[in-house]
């Protein structure tokens, strides 16, 4: 179970304060879906949790099973099983995208004190997990990310969350730069992941994901603040009435 | 009374002097070849090695850092050599010996010979009183292979020259001619065992329209002193791409001297530097474009560890003839470890008016947000660093076209990161 208690973070370079007080519970099985407009602090909170030190947390806690992970590098918090699908995959030149699934992979194994995987197995799980995502395995030979297509990168960080198995799966705006086809490829992978232990934070602008990532509660985050939750009606809500409406009802 | 006749010579000059009074008359040559030898080591034995005074030689005192010259032939114990990746001909420049599977097209002739006639003494001559590799070379070079590749030839498989040597002396050289029109892929290995002081000369032509990909990998062992060159010439529309990997030596000096003589003449050169232990290797490139519309890429990237250091000069000139040259050279060095150190020197002389030349020399840092991507995959910070400092260098070996060279030079990293990290 996530816990996010009255979270506050800055931008660690000039010190802007981004998330004011965020509150949040994402049960195990749960998908919820952070919206909101832009500089609401979306990405921010998908950062703090996944711990990069561009921001400092100056307030309140995150518990991940019920420990606070703050003090957590970002492999650690991986390793615990965290995993963020970013809205800008990094190109590496350089760095062979099966030597990192691989480096990837048994350092969160071997971390969590089981066996690190052969190459036969490691590569049967990523060609399983490619051709379910319809990606060409021979993008895989390319070094990580490099010369993808924007939509190549979003299936490629879906590719990493299935074969990582992670317990906790924030998705930052994976719908941005995506065509419809793409779109379902991508949600359809998410829903396969979906499971009892496994808990999803799904942040988009647009209520179009949610249509495929059918979420079980909405949470509107506004000036750093959750100002308003409900269910899967409140992001239909939004899409129909925009979010001044509920900006005016919180302020 | 000259100021050169003060010198008292160092151990290492001594012990060159006496080593050519010993080996002269037994060097293979021409009296013609004799007499050039001699004129070359007469360079070295009034003026010295070159100290940091001299400004070609400002990074690397020769003079101070020679510290030894073993003595003998180094070639006895060479250990036998792998080809860096399958499917190569190797050609042995120690015994000239010439593989059975040698591309059609390709004539190699046991340097020895060459010397014997008196075919090289024009060549053996010093381009220039600094230039001190080739004055040692002509002195002491007894090792080799002269290589012809036909007008035309498509190689279908690439060339190794392997020159595996042991303890002592060796001196190699290797003239190549390319004719017009080949595509052909040149593999140079740098490499031996036991304290050693070899020098080395490659002298290339590129024909018109040829298409040439060399590639150096140099590994030598930790007592090994090394001293080589490389000059080249390309023809018309010809492509040098010169793929340079250093990862061994103690004293490694490597020098390039390039000419752009045809239109439309394209150079490229990916040099990666992995320096490690009390190693100095230092790549120093004179590049001249002399007609107009020819174009160069230079990149180099820089390890450092330990105590290591290293240098790059880079000079690229472009007379006044020569317009629409582009230009481009990039330096850039990650320094692993606060002993070591890299002294970098671009020089740009444009004397043309219409260029595109740039240049930049930089420390590198590794890039947090790619080492938070990697680490929020799981992957501890130590592993991390270490793959992207890997990446830093990887990055512009990999786009060679030579794909079974390119991953065999990505896996020679490998190894000496693992010795090395």
């Amino acid at each position: 179970m996530l816990e996010i208690k009255n979270l506050h973070a800055r931008i660690a370079e000039d010190g802007t304060e981004i998330l004011r007080g965020v509150d949040l519970t994402v049960k195990p099985g749960e998908v919820a879906a952070i919206m909101g407009p832009n500089g609401s602090g979306k990405s921010t909170l998908s950062y703090v949790i996944a711990g990069r030190d561009d921001y400092e947390v100056t307030e309140g806690d995150i518990l991940w099973n019920g420990e606070s992970i703050l003090e957590m590098d970002p492999a650690e918090r991986a390793a615990a099983g965290v995993f963020l699908a970013f809205q800008y995959p990094m190109e590496i030149p350089g760095v062979p995208t099966m030597e990192f699934l691989k480096t990837a992979l048994n350092a969160q194994r071997t971390s969590r004190g089981e066996e690190a995987l052969k190459i036969p197995e490691m590569l049967k799980r990523v060609k399983a997990a490619s051709s379910e995502l319809e990606m060409d395995i021979s993008m895989l030979k390319r070094p990580l990310n490099v010369g993808f297509s924007g939509g190549e990168k979003k299936r490629a960080e879906i590719l990493q969350m299935k074969l990582l198995e992670p317990k906790l799966c924030v998705l930052d705006e994976t719908d941005s730069g995506l065509d419809i086809d793409a779109l379902k490829v991508v949600a359809d992978g998410v829903n396969h992941l979906r499971s009892e232990d496994r808990a999803f934070l799904v942040i988009t602008h647009y209520q179009r994901l949610l249509n495929h990532i059918v979420p079980d509660s909405v949470h509107v985050l506004y000036k750093g603040r959750v100002i308003r939750s409900g269910g899967k009606e409140l992001a239909l809500q939004l899409e129909d009435q925009g979010y001044a409406e509920i900006i005016g009802e919180a302020a | 009374m000259t100021a050169h006749t003060l010198i008292k010579n160092t151990q290492a000059e001594s012990a060159l002097i006496d080593a050519f009074a010993k080996s002269i008359d037994t060097l293979p040559g021409a009296a013609t070849t004799t007499t050039a030898r001699k004129t070359a080591i007469g360079g070295i034995s009034t003026r010295g090695l070159p100290t940091r005074r001299v400004e070609e030689w400002h990074y690397t005192d020769l003079r101070n850092r020679l510290k030894t010259v073993p003595e003998g032939d180094a070639r006895a114990s060479g250990d036998a050599l792998n080809a860096l990746a399958e499917g190569i001909a190797r050609i042995d420049l120690f015994d000239g010996n010439v593989p059975s599977d040698l591309p059609t097209g390709v004539q190699v002739t046991h340097l020895r010979d060459l010397l014997e006639r008196g075919e090289l003494d024009r060549s053996l001559a010093p381009a220039d009183p600094e230039d001190v590799i080739g004055a040692l070379n002509a002195a002491f070079v007894s090792h080799g292979a002269a290589l012809t590749i036909d007008a035309g030839a498509k190689l279908d498989k690439p060339l190794e020259l392997s020159a595996s040597h042991g303890p002592g002396q060796a001196h190699l050289r290797v003239p190549v001619s390319v004719g017009a029109d080949v595509e052909a892929t040149i593999v140079e290995r740098q490499t031996g065992e036991g304290a050693a002081f070899v020098t080395g000369v490659v002298d290339l032509t590129v024909g018109d329209d040829a298409n040439v990909l060399w590639v150096l990998v140099q590994e030598q062992a930790v007592d090994t002193d090394q001293l080589t060159q490389m000059k080249f010439r390309l023809g018309k529309n010809a492509r040098l791409t010169l793929a340079i990997l250093n990862a061994g030596g103690r004293l490694v000096r490597h020098e390039i001297r390039g000419v752009l003589e045809g239109e439309g003449g394209d150079f490229q050169m990916r040099c990666v530097n992995l320096l490690g232990g009390e190693s100095h290797v230092d790549v120093t490139m004179v590049l001249d474009h002399i007609v107009p519309n020819t174009t160069g890429t230079e990149i180099v990237r820089n390890i450092a560890t330990g105590k290591a250091s290293g240098v790059f000069q880079g000079q690229i000139r472009v007379a006044k003839e020569a317009q629409k040259t582009d230009a481009r050279m990039a330096c850039n060095t990650l320094l692993v470890s606060d002993e070591a150190d890299f002294s970098a020197k671009p020089e740009l002389e444009i004397f043309a008016d219409d260029v595109a030349c740039g240049h930049g020399a930089t420390v590198a840092e590794i890039d947090e947000a790619h080492l938070f991507y990697l680490m929020s995959r799981g992957i501890p910070e130590n592993r991390a660093r270490a793959l992207l400092v890997k990446a830093f260098v990887a990055e512009i070996l990999e786009e060679l076209d030579h794909e079974a060279i390119s991953e065999a030079l990505v896996s020679k990293v490998d190894d000496w990161f693992s010795k090395n990290g």
